[in-house]
């Protein structure tokens, strides 16, 4: 059976070029990056020359960029580093964080478990197309405001937020900015100097590079404080020992997505507005997510009477590899937060499916999916009672 | 994900058996809500205290789909006491088993269908 991948948001295959640089590191140059004899040199040079390929990728210095295991790691570094630092600061600021509402949990997470340690965190509203408003950032930041972590853009619906607006704010009043750029690398042309980003979340396996593998960009002159003790790898700040061939492929693939940013971009919006196209042509199917300021490879719709679980089923059976935002395939059997976030009724947010497009991805693709998608739509709902027509 | 389905569940899912109304139904039960993403309707068609038609329509997810079907399918023919005695465990097990977070859609059929009975016996006390 033909297999099509549309799940580029939950992972991404490893790019050739990719694994090709990464396998001789497993045996050819396995020393250890912190030893001082030529085996540790060797692949210490390669931890390096990655290092500049993922500042390179996001016009920053080399020695911005931290290594970690993710982007989980790295958010949860960047989040909880600028909190423990900044609680110390007695009658200064450094109680209170603002985020959205429609982070990626390991930000929410983290959110939440400083408030358990003491902090103040508010969670800014966002619009029905997922976008928060800035007028509300200002009157949110107060003199105990330390921290803002809004994501670059949206992991379920792909709405990009107004990065250069928020990076503005946070430095006309002197807190630090977060962002998970998760989603957006590789998508979008990211630039930390003209964002005023001081903190900001990579992750590999989005990206054609593999899985267990990540970065944190920590602007020069911002402190955080480490979650990992040890051996005082990263400059004490994730202590460690390096995962060199996972580097080495986080930093091929920063690399091949420079190189590639503006073909990928065309190719990529040019399927999604196709699929956009064709798929709302279903009766009652409906776009999430903002028309425009949206990843180049998200596409994300509800279709009325229809559970998402089932969707992804019926569409895994056509071959088709999609997700949704439905509580039956969550393990909290909740809606998505995003989608409860942009104003949808839980019957809307159940019936959501999110397709994510990727460089193998080819018209013929969009086509298929496209020409399948109606009558599974119309035999879920031939069984729904939701569905009285 | 691991293959969180047996092949029964997906069988009934993807082929359920009783898809449908039954216009005039004897009896008709309806559970679940749209906010948690489930809902069920059983139809049942009685003679001589033995359901001899029955059809379900279910919003959900597969295993809500397949709990349905199988369900129909074990109760048609059957007295309105055997059917009144089902339980999810019984309706789970004859699918080969559910996910634990998935059992109280297993719930939900013998739930509607029991519904579905008492509406019967409703009507017909009237």
């Amino acid at each position: 059976m033909k297999r099509i991948y549309m799940d580029h948001g939950a992972s991404t295959p490893v790019d050739k070029e990719v694994i090709d640089e990464m396998i001789p590191y497993f045996d050819k140059y396995f020393g250890n990056p912190s030893s001082i004899h030529s085996f540790g040199r060797e692949a210490f040079d390669a931890v390096e020359e990655s290092r500049s390929k993922v500042a390179d990728i996001l016009n920053a210095d080399a020695d911005e960029i931290i290594f970690t295991s993710g982007g989980t790691e790295s958010d949860n570094l960047g989040i909880k580093g600028a909190a423990y630092l900044n609680k110390d600061k007695i009658g200064g600021k450094g109680y209170h964080i603002i985020t959205s509402s429609i982070e990626h949990p390991a930000v929410l997470a983290t959110c939440r478990h400083l408030e358990k340690q003491g902090f103040n965190v508010k969670y800014l509203p966002v619009d029905k197309y997922g976008i928060i408003r800035i007028k509300d950032l200002e009157e949110a930041i107060s003199k105990d405001t330390f921290l803002i972590t809004i994501m670059y853009a949206n992991n379920e619906i792909g709405t990009i937020e107004p990065i250069n607006e928020i990076g503005r704010i946070a430095r006309k009043h002197d807190v630090l900015f977060h962002t998970d750029a998760v989603q957006a690398i590789c998508k979008t042309p990211i630039d930390v100097g003209e964002s005023n980003v001081d903190l900001l979340s990579v992750s590999a396996h989005k990206i054609y590079g593999p899985k267990g593998v990540g970065a944190l960009y920590i602007r020069n002159g911002v402190k955080i404080y480490p979650l990992a003790h040890g051996g005082g790898h990263e400059k004490g700040l994730r202590s460690s020992t390096y995962n060199t061939p996972g580097i080495v492929g986080l930093g091929k693939a920063c690399e091949l997505g420079k190189t590639r940013l503006k073909e990928d971009m065309a190719h990529l919006k040019n399927l999604r507005d196709k699929l956009i196209k064709d798929i709302l042509k279903i009766e009652e199917s409906y776009l999430n997510g903002h028309p425009e300021k949206r990843l180049v490879n998200n596409a994300h719709f509800r279709f009325t009477a229809i559970e998402g679980e089932s969707l992804n089923m019926m569409l895994d059976e056509k071959g088709i590899a999609s997700a949704t935002g439905s509580a039956c395939s969550s393990k909290k059997l909740q809606a998505s937060h995003v989608l409860m976030a942009i104003g949808l009724k839980p019957e809307e947010a159940h019936g959501s499916l999110r397709l994510t497009l990727g460089r193998k991805n080819t018209e013929e693709d969009v086509s298929y999916v496209a020409s399948v998608l109606p009558d599974i739509v119309e035999r879920l709902r031939k069984m729904s009672p939701l569905w009285n027509r | 994900m691991a293959d969180m389905y047996t092949e029964k569940v997906k069988d009934h899912f993807y082929n359920p058996r009783n898809v449908g109304e039954i216009k005039d139904a004897d009896g008709a039960g309806t559970v679940g809500n749209p906010v948690c993403g489930d809902i069920m309707t059983i139809f049942i068609k009685v003679k001589d205290d033995r359901i001899i038609d029955i059809k379900f329509q279910t919003y959900g997810c597969a295993a809500a789909i397949a709990s349905s079907s199988i369900t129909t399918e074990i109760v048609k023919g059957k007295t309105l006491d055997e059917a009144m005695m089902l339980t999810r465990d019984d309706v789970a097990n004859e699918l080969g088993g559910l996910p634990a977070i998935k059992m109280h859609c297993s719930n939900l059929a013998t739930d509607a269908l029991r519904e579905a009975i008492k509406d019967y016996r409703k009507k017909k006390k009237k």
